[in-house]
Formats: structure tokens, sequence, C-alpha cells
């Protein structure tokens, strides 16, 4: 097929990877509602963990055989050809190499913990069975993205995890907030879908429709269909016809075919960096990134396990996947590099920013991971992607940790989402408190910790790149990650103190506080401090439908017999210490080569990427200037975390400001912790109230900016098309005069209310659309 | 080999018989007229098939179209309009727009069909043995997934046109 | 004269305006259903033409499996039409339209 194909060894049981988990959605589908009434929640769990963490196990099995075999090789599972229709050729083929095995066991292991740990967050559900179908209907989507050998299948896994993403966070859907949830991440990610379904088009488009001179490979996967070849013998041969990953990235590699490609512009931009362009928009949806950013802390309507699954650990990692997947692509197309690069950096300081004001500890999170989203794509922009991918895992611990402590915290607290009402939970929830601590050091760059070397690694490469076409090169990148480093440091702590440190204030039962917070627990929906214009209606709504959780929060709110907030139990704690030890060990795979260590991990994906090695360029800076960033690195994790030390060890700064400024002063008593507070409260005044409410307005405005701004686009641009429909309405029926009166009076309805509810409408319109398609493809062709 | 004279004819009778009865679906005010006249061009469309020489899908045509799509369309007419008035039963909005779509469209078939070239006629044989052996061969997976698709269509439909059992869920 | 492809294509183009214009004007929802078998058989028609004319047998195979399918997307749209009539005692598709604006 092609000389320098790279090795492919059959590994007949690939498929099974995607297949377990589907199998076990089917089961839970068709069985579990039945096998849960009969036989308790075990009879759905035990299936619904089995499959996945068997696909576990086969992912395993495969990279140990990869990691035997030599280098360039990939395990390769091909199916049946699916899509052959003329000159397209996709196939049902699974690949896994390197990049791909790398996910493919980080999805499946920490899917397979997450399972457990539902198992005790669930357990009080009454659809557990529907949750576990979901959960492993997503297991089989995600690994259909991230296994899929091309273009077409990787949009199925796609479309398919966006789909459980809405399943799953409007799993309590009767209550409204969740389903609205669902329904906005749902369709904030179809606008990234259809960029990224542009993208794969005018990619094939563009190989199909630019001739190569020498005469093309002829890639005969399956040529059981004569007839589809013969139809296109006499043409010139394009460039290529497949969707394939590895076939694109080796048409790319041939140094004539490349150019002829990159030479080729549409609409006066490169072709390969509209798609790269294009691609970006789909990531931008699917991993979060200004600006369709906005689903994802609202998406935290659903159960805190989906959060640390689909919301943080693989999902949203898709786009950084994709984009390194893509590598081949993005390399060709510095300023599409630059776009995913600059994007990723600004996202991780406006989350970042974002992230200090929330007192939802599960919004805190979300924030921090759209904002370490942002760093993943600052890597993968400067063509770092290995450190990529490395970010990608260490945070997909530390964050599934995060998510699946704070799960724990809630459940604890009743599910009380507000950190205000927390604190104190060190001593009452140990496990929960110490997996917390270490996943907040791994995620704020403690040295030593696994999110020290990754995202050290990212601020290295950034400031060291030479790929960027901004002014000073990645200077400004390095600069705004190191703030929005700083910021994550300091939010993550604080979501620390907050909770475990100090005096558990949930279910008060001294004195005169109760008012006040038998207040803040209802008054909470107009809290000031929170910069999400969404989220207080999401924090307070009880995360459980079960009746008798609205019994718990009607007790706290009388101040009653708050029972205090126990550990969790084992399935979720012992999850949380793997997660936890992982989020403090999972960095020593990718040691900096700085201190002369071995780097396994990126040794182990050199070869993945090593065709685009060479348009990877760095500015050339020395390894004092590395070391010094390494200092500064850590610097600037032990500033954030002494900051909020200060500000919130055991809740004696007055942070809820709103709720106990003056109150708690009087109750704590000493002129120095008087003074402090008032100090911390005039900052805090002052930023809370002045800067965080112009930065909150600002938010809101920009929230309102985009969506408004994304519909009255839709408007303007449907009234423009029915101008121009009822334009051509007129034209043609300019001798039936009967008919003009008609038509004008319906173009103009049409033109004040595109939208009727006439399905016979949206046809017509559909089908002149597709007329005025071929029209101008006629004219084109002519 | 028949007279080319008389095979054109007799395309042009089937063509002729197709196109006129569609007019009637789509332009008659009586939907029960529609209707039969749906089964006309179902009819017609079968002969256009087997002037192909597809002889298979001819006999297709006529079982599950003619035999059992039309008279399911019968029996939702019936079921769905009032005994009072079947002459005002179809009535027609937005004639503008649909005459327009129409028109525009049969222009832009007519173009693009004008200039397709002819082709080559292959051999009329008969085809049902090759499309079986496709459908269990190269075809089996589309074969398999369309009779799973058929049983959700009937479980579905079932469940539809059955309602629910109380309750408003 | 010789039939050929385009004579089919024109006669499936027909059946295909016919039907379009069914679906846009038709306020009866069973006259809808309807127009869209035309569409159906215009597209059915077209593929076996092509077959016909040096396409192969895949043409006709697709044809078979459109068949079926428009079995069994009558069904089910005649089934919804059903539910609507029981719920609106009417199916008139231009008044079904609570999801304007």
């Amino acid at each position: 097929m092609h000389e320098v194909a790279p090795v492919l060894q059959d590994f007949p049981l690939l498929f099974l990877i995607p297949l377990l988990p589907l199998l076990g959605a089917v089961w839970n589908a068709v069985m579990g509602a039945r096998m849960q009434r009969r036989f308790g929640n075990a009879a759905v769990h035990v299936p619904a963990i089995l499959f996945p963490a068997g696909s576990f196990v086969i992912s395993l099995w495969s990279f140990i055989t990869l990691a035997g075999a030599p280098h360039g090789t990939s395990m390769y599972n091909y199916l049946w050809a699916w899509l052959p229709i003329g000159n397209l050729q996709a196939d049902v083929a699974f690949l896994m190499d390197r990049l791909s095995g790398v996910m493919a066991l980080v999805v499946t292991f920490v899917g397979t913990l997450i399972h457990v740990y539902s198992t005790g967050y669930m357990k009080d559900e009454p659809a557990y069975w529907r949750f576990f179908a979901y959960l492993n209907l997503f297991m089989f989507a995600m690994l259909v993205l991230v296994l899929g050998d091309n273009f077409l299948l990787m949009f199925v896994g796609w479309e398919g995890v966006g789909l459980c993403s809405y399943l799953l966070i409007s799993f309590w859907w009767r209550e409204r907030e969740k389903a609205v949830a669902g329904m906005k991440a749902f369709v904030v990610n179809r606008v990234g879908d259809l960029g990224f379904s542009l993208g794969v088009f005018l990619l094939f488009w563009g190989l199909m429709t630019t001739p190569a001179s020498p005469p093309a490979s002829n890639h005969g996967q399956v040529d059981a269909h004569g007839a589809a070849v013969a139809a296109h013998g006499e043409e010139a041969p394009a460039l290529g016809t497949s969707v394939a990953f590895r076939e694109v990235e080796q048409i790319l590699q041939d140094p004539v075919k490349r150019t002829r490609i990159v030479d080729r512009n549409v609409l006066g931009i490169g072709l390969i960096t509209l798609v790269c362009l294009l691609l970006f928009v789909g990531a931008t949806g699917k991993s979060a990134q200004i600006p369709l950013y906005t689903w994802l802390p609202d998406a935290m309507a659903g159960p805190t396990p989906v959060s640390a699954l689909i919301h943080a650990a693989t999902m949203v990692t898709a786009g950084v996947y994709m984009v390194a997947r893509l590598h081949f692509l993005f390399t060709l197309s510095p300023a599409a590099m630059t776009v995913v690069a600059t994007v990723g950096a600004l996202t991780a300081l406006f989350a970042a920013s974002i992230g200090l004001f929330q007192n939802d500890i599960k919004k805190v999170l979300a924030y921090s991971t759209v904002s370490q989203l942002g760093f993943m794509f600052v890597a993968v922009g400067v063509g770092a992607y290995w450190v990529g991918i490395f970010h990608l895992m260490t945070h997909a611990f530390f964050k599934a940790c995060l998510f699946l402590g704070s799960g724990s915290v809630i459940m604890g607290c009743h599910h009380e989402q507000d950190m205000r009402k927390m604190g104190g939970l060190k001593k009452l929830m140990p496990i929960t408190a110490a997996t917390y601590f270490v996943s907040c050091a791994a995620i704020a760059g403690f040295p030593f910790f696994s999110g020290f070397f990754s995202k050290d690694e990212i601020l290295w490469k950034a400031f060291n790149s030479g790929n960027i076409l901004l002014p000073g090169g990645g200077l400004i990148l390095w600069v705004i990650a190191a703030v929005a480093a700083l910021g994550t440091s300091f939010y993550m702590f604080r979501s620390y103190y907050m909770t475990f440190s100090g005096e558990y204030r949930g279910a008060a039962s001294h004195g005169h506080d109760v008012v006040a917070k038998a207040d803040g627990a209802h008054g909470a929906h107009d809290d000031p401090h929170s910069t999400d214009a969404h989220a207080a209606h999401g924090a307070h709504a009880d995360p459980h439908s079960d009746p008798h959780a609205a019994d718990v929060s009607g007790h706290d709110a009388h101040g009653g017999h708050g029972h205090l907030p126990v550990e969790s139990p084992w399935a979720m704690t012992s999850v949380l210490a793997v997660l936890g030890f992982l989020a403090l060990a999972g960095g020593y795979v990718g040691l900096p080569l700085l201190w002369g260590l071995p780097n396994v991990f990126e040794a182990w994906l050199e070869p993945v990427f090593a065709s685009t090695a060479d348009r990877v360029t760095s500015a050339g800076f020395g390894h004092g200037v590395e070391w010094a960033l390494m200092g500064f690195s850590i610097i600037v994790a032990f500033g954030g975390f002494f900051a909020a030390r200060v500000l919130y060890k055991d809740g004696r700064s007055p942070i809820p400001a709103r709720l106990i400024a003056s109150e708690s002063a009087l109750v704590q008593g000493t002129h120095r912790v008087i003074f402090n507070k008032y100090y911390v409260d005039e900052a805090y005044g002052f930023v809370f109230v002045k800067g965080s409410l112009v930065l909150s307005r600002a938010l809101a405005l920009w929230d309102s900016r985009v969506i408004d701004g994304l519909v009255n686009l839709a408007g303007t641009i449907g009234r423009a098309f029915s101008f121009l429909q009822g334009a051509i309405d007129r034209l043609f029926v300019d001798g039936l005069v009967e008919l003009v009166g008609n038509v004008i009076q319906a173009a103009g309805t049409r033109m004040r209310r595109v939208q009727t509810g006439r399905i016979q409408a949206y046809v017509q319109g559909m089908a002149l659309g597709a007329l005025a398609l071929v029209a101008l493809a006629y004219l084109l062709a002519w | 080999m028949t007279d080319p004279i008389v095979s054109a004819m007799v395309f042009y009778a089937l063509a002729a018989f197709t196109l006129v009865a569609a007019g009637f679906v789509a332009l008659s005010g009586n939907i029960v007229h529609s209707a039969f006249a749906l089964f006309a061009t179902l009819f017609g469309v079968a002969g256009l098939y087997a002037y192909l020489s597809a002889d298979l899908l001819a006999v297709v045509q006529m079982l599950v179209y003619v035999g059992g799509i039309s008279v399911l369309v019968l029996f939702a007419v019936m079921l769905t309009s009032g005994l009072d008035g079947p002459l005002t039963s179809n009535p027609t909005f937005r004639l503008g727009g649909g005459i327009v779509l129409m028109l525009a469209v049969a222009a832009a078939a007519f173009v693009a069909a004008t200039a397709v070239p002819s082709g080559v006629e292959s051999a009329a044989v008969p085809t049902t043995a090759a499309i079986g052996d496709a459908l269990l061969g190269a075809y089996v997976l589309p074969f398999e997934v369309v009779s799973v698709v058929l049983l959700a269509a009937l479980v579905g439909a079932v469940t539809l046109a059955r309602g629910y059992k109380g309750g408003h869920r | 004269m010789t039939i050929g492809l385009p004579q089919y294509l024109v006669v499936s183009g027909v059946l295909l305006a016919l039907g379009l214009f069914a679906i846009v004007t038709r306020k009866n929802a069973v006259a809808i259903l309807m127009g869209v078998e035309l569409v159906l058989n215009a597209g059915l028609l077209n593929l076996v033409a092509f077959s016909r004319f040096g396409g192969g047998l895949d043409g006709q195979v697709f044809a078979l499996f459109g068949i079926v399918l428009a079995a069994a997307e009558a069904v089910v749209a005649l089934a919804i039409v059903l539910q609507v009539f029981r719920a609106r005692r009417s199916v008139d598709a231009s008044k079904a339209c609570e999801l304007k604006e």
C-alpha cells in the first residue's frame, strides 16, 4: 500500500474496548430497571463496573503489546468497510497507537474508578440503573472517539459523548434548571460540532480536489465494489481520498503533496489554516474554551461523578486529544497554532479569575477545569503535544480526585454545595480531606506533585516556543499562563481551607447565627459573590431528587438537630485514595529533562509526533532560563497557597463578607483578628463589591453578548435568507398577478417571524436552500 | 427484441400514468381521491421498475408500497377525517410558495437530468438471485440492521398508536 | 427514440417536485405523508435508473432498503398522525404550530 506505512499490527480484540461498555449500557438499559427492583443495586452496578473494567484490562493488554512492539507500530483492528461511497472510503476500524493508548488507559481506568465511586454516591437514587446505563454508554462513545482510526468514526464518538453529557447533566430532569443546563450544554456543543464537521468536510474536499502531480498511491482497503473505483479511473489522481488519520498524515508527509495542499487557499485563507480553525471551533465547544465555555459551569447540575468523569477527566479533554491527534495538520499552520495557544492562555486566565470568587465548591472546580483545559491548549498550541497529553493525564487524576472529593463532601454535608456552610471537615472526613489536599497541591503545582511536572513544562514550552506569531513570541503566553497558575493555586487552596479547616458551619447549632445561616440557605440565590449569573440556582438545588434530601435542608434551616458530616463509604474513599495517590505520583512518568532524569512519557509519545517534530521550533533559551522559570513556578504555587492560607485558614478571616462581616468580628473578639479581618474585609469589599461586581457585570455582559450575539446572528441570517427567498419568490411569479400579493404577504410574514412553528415552512426553506446550493454548484462548475 | 418505438411508447405511457396520478396526489382537493391516486402512482412506479428490468423491485414495490403502505394511508385517512366533508378534507395553504418551489425543483431537475449522458443500458437479466446474494453477502450488515429498524418501528408504532394507559406520562 | 437515463431522471424530478408541493402546501397531515411517499419514490426511481444504466446492482439493493425504510417511516408517521388526531381532534398541520417564535 504505502512504502512508508507505519506498521499496523493486528490486534483483533481492540474492538472489545469500546464494545464492552456498550454491552453494559444495553444490558442496564434493557434489564436494569427490573434487576434493580428485584435484586437491588448490586445487580445493576456489578455488570456496569465489570464491563468497563474489562475494557481497561484489554486496553492494558494492548498497551503492553504496544510497548513491546518496535517504534512506529500501532495496534489495529479492522472491522468492516463502513462508508465506501464514491471516492470516500471510511472504515470501522480501531487504532491504538501510543497516543490513543494513553488516552484509552486514562479513560478506562478513571472511568472504572468513577463507576465504583458512583455505587456509593448514587446509592439512594431510584433510577440507579439509568445512571449506570448512561455512564457505560458514555464510556463507549469516548472510547470510539479515542480509538477510531478516521475522522468520521471520531466524529461518531464526538457526538456520542455530547449526547451522553446531555443525558447525564439533565439526569435529574424533573428539576428545571438541570434540564435547562443539559440543553445548554447540548446546544453550545452543537455550535462546536458544526465547526468540527465543516473542518472535516473541508479537509476531505481539499484532499480530493487537489491533484497530485505524482501518481497517487492506490489505496484499496476494500475493492469489493469495483464499480466505485472504475467510475473515477480516468480523472487526474487526487492527493487522497481517505479520512483515516494515518493515511492523511502520510499524504502530508510527502513534501511534494504537502506543498500542494499547503499552497491552496480558500476564501483568501490557507486551506489548512481554515481546516484547523474549524476543527478548533469544535474543540472549543467540547473542551469549554472561549467563547464556548459557558456550558461547563452549568453542567455541574449533573451528579458529581458525572462532573468528575465527563466534565473534568475525559470528555472535555477530547478537544485537546483531537488537536494532538491532528498534529500533522496543526503544525502546518502557524496561524492556527497561535490561535489555539492564545485562546488557551486567555481561557486559562479568564476562568481562573472567575474561580477566585465562587462559593459553590463544584463551580470552583468547574472553572478550574476550564482553566486547566486552557493550559492544555497552550501546550498543544505551541506544538508541545506530549506535554498537553501529559497534563491531560495528570489533570484527569487530580481533577477527578477533586471532584470526587467534593462529591464526598457534598454528600457528607447533606447535599450542601456552598463552601461557606462547610468548614472543619478535616476532622470529620479525614480521607477526603487528605486526598483533596494532595490534589490541590498537584493542581497548584507544588514541587514533586504530578501537576508540577506537567504545568511547569507547559509554562516552559510556552516561553520557549518559536512557533507563536504573537509579538513577543511565547513570552506573552507565559505571562498570562503564569498569572493563571497563581490564581489556580489561590482558589484551589481557598476551596480547601473553606471546606476543611476551622469549624463546621453547616447545620449550625450555636445561637444567633442560626437565623442568618438559615437565611443564607435560602437567600443565596441573589448572592452577589457569584460571578456566574447562572450559578446560584444550581448551587442550592438539591443534587438528589429523593424526597428526604429536602427534609434535611428543612432541618438545617431550623437550625435543628444538624447531624455532623460523616466520612463517605469505602467505595468512595478507596477511589479517592487511589486517585489521590496518582495525583501525587502520576507525574513521575514525565520528569523534566532538565533534572537529567529519564522522561518516560515524552519518550513514549515521541514516535507519534516524530513526523512533525521538525516543524515545531523553539526560541532557544538555555537551561539557565528554564531553571529560573521553574523556580518562578514554585514561587507562584506557594504564593497562591500562602495567600489562601492566610485568608481562609480556619475561617478566621471574614470571607463570607455579606453574611458575617460584623458578627463574626464580635464573636471572635481579638483586636488583631478584628484588624486583620477588617483589613481583608476592606480588601475584599473592594475586590468583591467593586471589582467583582464590575467583573461579574462585565462577565454577565460578555455572556449575554456571546449568547445573544449568536441568537441575533442566527436571526439576522434567517432574515437575510428569507429576504432572499422573498426576492426569488417575487421574481418567479412576476407574471402571476394573483399570486404576487399572496407571496409578498407570505414573505413578509416570514421576514417578521422566521420561526412560524409550521414544519412545512421549514421544509420549504430547506428545499429552497438545497436548490440554491445546487444552482450555485452548477454555476461554479460552469 | 421489441420494436424501439413500441418500447418508447410503453415507457411514455407508464411515465404519463405515474405523473398524472402523482399530480392528483399533489393537487386534488379531496383526500380520498389523493389516497387512491397515490395507489395509482405507486403502481406506475412499479411499472417503471419493471420496465427497468428490476423485476424483484417491481414486485417488492407492489407488495410493500401498493399492498401495504397505500392501505395504511387509506386507513389513516378514514381514521382521521370526519365523515362530514371529504370534499373539503384536503385544504391547502401557502400555495404561492408551493408553486414556486415546485416549478423551481422541476426546472432544476430538468436541467440536471438533460445534462446527464444517456448511459449504457445493461442487459436485462433477472436480478432476484443477484440481489439475494448481495443481501446475504456484501450487504449482510445493513440487512440485519434494517431488520432491527423494522422491529423498532413496529414496536414504536404500536406504542404510539395505542396511546398511554392512564396518567399523564 | 430510445429511452435513456435522462427520461427517467425527468420523470423522477417531476415526481419530486409534485411531492414537495404536496408537502409544503397541504394542511392535512396525511396528505403531507403522501407527498413524502412521492419524494421517496422519486429518489428510489433515480437509484434504480442509475443502477440500470451502468451502475451495477448496488442501486437496486439500496432501493430495496429504501422501500423497507419507507415502510417503517410510514408506519411510525401514521401512528404519530393518529396520536395527533387523538390529542387535537384534527390533523391540520397548519394549526399545529405551538413551537412558533
